[in-house]
């Protein structure tokens, strides 16, 4: 693992691919969060909702992404995570997670990440600005 | 439908990042790194202390607005942002409130939606601020139909 604070525009982070999602990663993070939507849990609320099955919370993804950034927290921290939700996540996609840098000033590196499911579907997108100390 | 609630806010609540939260929350995102569960990582580390995941703040309460009755169900997340000043430290109180910023409606293909900004702010107990958390939240049609209902 090299420095954060060497990476240049166009390098990336060590992508993560997440194991398939299941029911249990979902009910773990209803539960860590306190966000009890069933559409998160329940298959038959999910149906009521329209929706073909139960889909993972955006902010579990959210949640999962950061990690890209967690090994480089003794160089500086996550200023501003900014992330727009794209697509549904269902059990069972396998999720990929992704961050490119954009720009890098100085104090200051700016990365475009996103998270992909195995369609190569943008399932949330946005950016993270990493502030070094 | 949610224009005049624009501006209003709740007070502030008082919530503590508490170890078994942070480790547990740390866990269900798959990321239980020793800067968030280990105690002698974090004293080891340049914060002295283990230090909460960024989306932790989804875990706070930050009190109810008066007047604002949203739905329990049918909401979608559009948008997510945080703005930190600092990370979260473990054990630390910080003191929640949000606050209306927007709301907007818009003609699409399956009707008008609604579009409500948020923003929710934790401070320390010197009245620093630490974070914000931005959230923009979808309500369709037919869920503003089933309110009014």
């Amino acid at each position: 693992m090299s420095a954060i604070a060497e990476k240049q525009t166009g390098d990336t982070l060590t992508s993560i691919t997440l194991p398939p999602v299941t029911r249990l990663d979902l009910i773990k993070y209803a539960g860590a969060s306190g966000d009890y939507n069933p559409i998160h849990t329940i298959d038959g609320e999910a149906e009521k909702a329209g929706l073909p099955g139960i889909i993972a919370h955006g902010m579990w993804t959210m949640g999962n992404l950061s990690k890209l950034f967690t090994p480089y927290y003794e160089e500086g921290f996550i200023e501003t995570y900014q992330i727009r939700f794209r697509g549904m996540v269902f059990l069972d996609d396998v999720i990929s997670l992704h961050a490119e840098v954009s720009e890098q000033t100085e104090g200051k590196i700016t990365f475009n990440v996103n998270a992909k499911n195995q369609k190569e579907e943008d399932v949330l997108k946005g950016k993270v600005v990493f502030k070094t100390y | 439908m949610f224009e005049e609630a624009i501006g209003k806010g709740s007070n502030k609540v008082r919530n503590t990042v508490e170890r078994g939260a942070v480790r547990k929350f740390a866990d269900s995102i798959g990321d239980a790194h020793p800067i968030f569960v280990d105690e002698e990582a974090g004293k080891a580390s340049r914060y002295g202390d283990n230090i909460a995941p960024p989306t932790f703040p989804r875990v706070f309460d930050y009190g109810e607005i008066t007047g604002l009755n949203l739905p329990s169900k049918g909401l979608i997340h559009g948008e997510q942002i945080y703005h930190y000043e600092r990370p979260l430290l473990v054990g630390e109180d910080i003191h929640c409130w949000t606050e209306v910023k927007d709301y907007k409606e818009k003609a699409g293909k399956s009707g008008t939606m609604g579009i409500l900004s948020l923003e929710g702010k934790g401070e320390d107990s010197e009245g620093t601020l630490v974070f914000r958390a931005e959230q923009v939240v979808i309500i369709t049609e037919a869920v503003r139909k089933g309110m009014e209902a």
